[in-house]
């Protein structure tokens, strides 16, 4: 078998390279707890989840925690906050760590006092005990000696009967703020004498600056600096205004040489198998048995274009290039790599010594689902930096570039092919994919390429790697959710990864497992369709997983309008689909409920998931719920739009996003298991709402769309 | 150029052609002002301009002058929160809350009308602004019950 290759950089947990004490909390603050951890939020509402479980486990108020900030210099490196981790990896982390120094508050505390461990309670941090009038607290006990010590892995940590705030939903920690206009964002910071910047980008990445008119640009702009390093070029201004305008003028004094090297958008099926791939088998299982033949034989292609992150905040960071130090804030989801990313461009421009230390702080952003242009900007700044000698920069990216610069989620094209008995049961299934690779994070591709957009740019321009995907240990990448969940007898899962890029991919929420998901369970309900069998009640029969079986009869069960069609105008139609995540995550099941008129649109939904031990049940519904209304959107509206030359989406009325007014009402059920393994809970229902709306589609007008998004342009080319 | 701003006098030394957003943030420090395109299309900026919803991305500054300004900063505080900010906490619909103080001062500009508002009526407002994360099912709910608040005071 040919060898592979793999995205690098992947880890099991936080404390293999996190293992000691103090690099998780500390106790320097009076009656505080400091809770340093390297997962960052960006939405999801990790801080909150996490000092629910710092505090319950070590028996303090919430309100004791303190995160300390994020930076490359004192944070454990987690690596990157992504793949729905974080309460696996670092949740786990923070409870071990806690349970660990609890742990040694009491026994010093029975040293102490001469009493007994059994009788030791603990309350906001203070330790008593019935055999002595004399408490005393963890900021008593000298517990920062500790900082060297192992996190035990086999600390106390609570038993679920006694968490307080574990399993209990507190509003977000970081929400009030927000609401009340304080400066919550990367975009709202500042720094004394700083000076804005803004970017000149090709909307093409192969793009390169044949010429630009400097002389009419610096009669406009005499004040203005011009600040470039090949095709690389920023504008550096007082104000901000300033640079917004500088750099409109600029645009339109750049003349762009752009290849024609991009795919024809009206054939992504034609580029995606036969641009030259590397193949894989990514699982096969072969019946000891031989079969009966089998009755029926059905197959079908299915599509997702390109799509956009299109955050709504665009990307921001600031910078300061000294001789001796590069500060760099930063809304990476992986600050740490972004750091050893940059020590590249660095170990090159000064071979013989003399670089400056990088150190990055965290800085909240916008909301963000998967590798976003953060990690670009922050290089850009950092090159802008270099060129502004010394004095601090801040860099905002336009909402075009946003839109068409930064990495996509991958075209994605999936063959589905089955077998039914003639009972109706599936014995053969293949699952074959062509698309790009999902990842290329700083620090994922091969040693000495750089992804950043702005690395390819350059005089002396970097090698641009092509997308890897995380291995199937990480729960994969194109081929995320490939390998079916059904009780199959036979079955095979190929994937083509692309070798060539010409279009920017790197992850998005759920990699391969939105596409992949939403084709299986558009066919799950092909398969049972083409033989009269209910699309719920035939997955239930390929279906022994208990859990499974759990959330799909919730999702159904939970729907007044799942049974009811007593009040269906025309045009309402029913869908359902289930997965889970990562074949490893959450078990999550979706119905929908739409209306297919002039468009479609989703009026209804219903999830039920199971997580595992639920930390906050409100943050959880909230992930679930984001998810599926997101889903929502790239299902029925998204898609980047491109000539052989360019890619030419730049605004939101190019790239429409669900509204409020097509928002659907969403109800979400928790099945609760507090005796089992927290599993993460972002990325849970993208997959399976897509294919919920697809079936639903299906089930309003009777035409099959294979192709997303699933706007009514498709939906006419599908049918007849 | 003298400006009124969350019932202030504040003066402005930017260009009176230049896009307000520029100096209520940069130089007014009033950051609430979120910027998420700078072409008037996702709500993010929305500030009120005697008391009508208005991005500031894509307004002059002049725009402003002789005008009351009402920016997020001048809605409410934590001890005494505006009706619709009391509902969104209580809904809890932020997830990065990037969008939220846009749409803040359309549901309090909706909200303080007065006139008698439906969920359809909640919906068309905030259909100027733009939520990524999803949170738009829990902004309407949180809505919806600050104007049930406001009526049953």
């Amino acid at each position: 078998m040919s060898t592979v290759t793999l995205a690098r950089g992947f880890v099991k947990n936080s404390l293999d390279k996190n293992p000691n004490l103090g690099q998780w909390l500390h106790f320097s603050q009076p009656n505080k707890v400091t809770l340093m951890v390297g997962k960052v939020d960006f939405g999801q509402g990790i801080s909150t989840a996490l000092a629910q479980i710092a505090a319950d486990e070590l028996d303090v108020a919430l309100d004791q925690i303190v995160h300390a900030p994020i930076n490359t210099q004192d944070s454990p490196d987690e690596g990157v906050t992504s793949g729905s981790f974080s309460i696996e990896h670092c949740g786990g982390a923070v409870r071990m760590a806690c349970a660990t120094i609890r742990a040694v508050a009491v026994a010093r505390f029975c040293a102490a006092r001469g009493v007994a461990p059994e009788s030791v309670t603990v309350q906001a941090g203070v330790l008593s005990s019935a055999q002595t009038s004399q408490p005393m607290t963890y900021w008593d006990l000298h517990l920062d000696d500790q900082a060297g010590a192992p996190v035990l892995q086999d600390a106390p940590a609570k038993p679920s009967a006694q968490h307080r705030l574990v399993g209990a939903a507190i509003p977000r920690i970081d929400l009030a703020k927000k609401l009340f206009g304080g400066p919550s964002f990367i975009q709202d910071m500042d720094l004394p004498d700083l000076l804005h910047c803004r970017i000149l980008r090709a909307p093409n990445r192969a793009g390169r600056i044949v010429s630009v008119d400097e002389a009419s640009f610096f009669k406009k702009f005499p004040d203005v600096e011009i600040l470039r390093d090949g095709s690389f070029t920023g504008v550096l201004a007082q104000r901000e205004d300033q640079a917004v305008l500088a750099m409109a003028l600029l645009q339109k004094l750049v003349t762009w040489q752009l290849p024609a090297n991009l795919p024809n958008a009206a054939d992504l099926h034609t580029f995606l198998t036969t641009t030259p791939s590397e193949q894989r088998i990514v699982d096969e299982v072969v019946a000891k048995e031989p079969l009966k033949p089998s009755a029926t034989h059905v197959e079908a292609w299915y599509q997702r274009p390109y799509i956009s992150h299109a955050s709504i905040g665009p990307s921001c960071a600031l910078a300061q290039w000294t001789d001796q130090k590069l500060e760099i804030w930063s809304h990476s989801q992986g600050i740490y790599n972004l750091k050893s990313d940059i020590e590249v461009y660095l170990k090159r421009e000064f071979p013989n010594g003399g670089a400056p230390q990088v150190l990055i702080h965290h800085v909240e952003g916008a909301g963000c689902y998967g590798h976003n242009p953060a990690d670009d900007v922050a290089f850009d700044a950092a090159l802008l930096a270099r060129l502004a000698k010394g004095r601090p920069i801040r860099l905002l990216w336009s909402r075009a570039d946003e839109l068409r610069c930064g990495p996509s989620g991958s075209a994605h094209l999936v063959k589905l092919e089955a077998d039914l008995s003639e009972e109706g049961h599936i014995d053969n299934w293949t699952h074959t994919i062509w698309s790009n690779g999902y990842t290329a994070r700083p620090g994922r591709s091969a040693p000495g390429s750089l992804s950043f957009v702005a690395a390819a740019e350059l005089a002396n321009p970097f090698e641009t790697p092509v997308s890897l995907d995380p291995p199937m240990s990480a729960g994969g990448g194109g081929d995320r959710n490939a390998i079916p969940l059904y009780d199959l007898p036979n079955y095979k899962v190929v994937y083509n990864r692309l070798l060539e890029m010409p279009i920017r991919t790197s992850a998005i929420r759920a990699l391969g497992g939105y596409a992949n998901v939403w084709a299986i369970e558009s066919f799950m309900d092909e398969l049972a369709l083409s033989t009269q069998q209910d699309p719920v009640a035939f997955r239930l029969k390929h279906l022994s997983d208990t859990r499974a079986r759990a959330v799909i009869q919730k999702a159904v069960e939970q729907a007044p309008w799942w049974q009811d069609h007593s009040q269906d105008e025309e045009g309402v139609g029913r869908g359902f689909a289930y997965a889970r995540y990562k074949n490893t995550g959450a078990w999550c099941a979706v119905a929908v409920r739409i209306l297919a008129g002039t468009s479609v649109r989703v009026t209804d939904i219903s999830v039920a998931a199971d997580v595992g031990l639920v930390i906050n049940p409100d943050g959880v519904k909230s992930q679930l719920e984001g998810g599926a209304v997101q889903s929502c959107s790239w299902t029925l509206k998204e898609e980047l739009m491109f000539t052989n030359e360019a890619l030419t989406t730049s605004s939101w009325d190019d790239y429409p996003i669900l509204k409020f007014s097509e928002s659907p009402v969403v109800t979400v059920a928790l099945i609760h298991q507090p005796n089992e393994p927290s599993v993460g809970a972002g990325e849970a229902t993208q997959g399976p709402t897509a294919a919920a709306i697809g079936n639903a589609v299906y089930n309003a007008l009777g035409i099959r769309v294979r192709k997303l998004p699933l706007n009514m342009d498709n939906i006419l080319k599908s049918s007849g | 150029m003298e400006l009124m701003i969350n019932g202030a006098k504040r003066s402005s030394g930017y260009p009176a052609n230049g896009m307000a957003i520029f100096a209520l943030r940069n130089e007014l420090n009033l950051k609430g002002v979120r910027m998420g395109c700078g072409e008037g299309h996702c709500g993010s900026c929305t500030v009120l301009i005697d008391g009508v919803p208005t991005t500031s991305c894509n307004l002059p500054l002049e725009a402003l002058a002789g005008k009351h300004v009402t920016t997020p900063e001048g809605v409410g505080t934590l001890e005494h929160p505006h009706p619709v900010q009391a509902a969104l906490l209580e809904e809890q619909p932020g997830q990065c809350g990037f969008c939220l103080s846009g749409i803040l001062m359309s549901a309090v500009a909706l909200v303080d009308s007065g006139s008698t508002v439906s969920e359809d009526d909640v919906r068309a407002a905030l259909d100027a602004h733009l939520c990524r994360c999803g949170s738009q099912p829990r902004v309407i709910k949180a809505v919806m019950a600050a104007v049930k608040k406001v009526k049953t005071v």
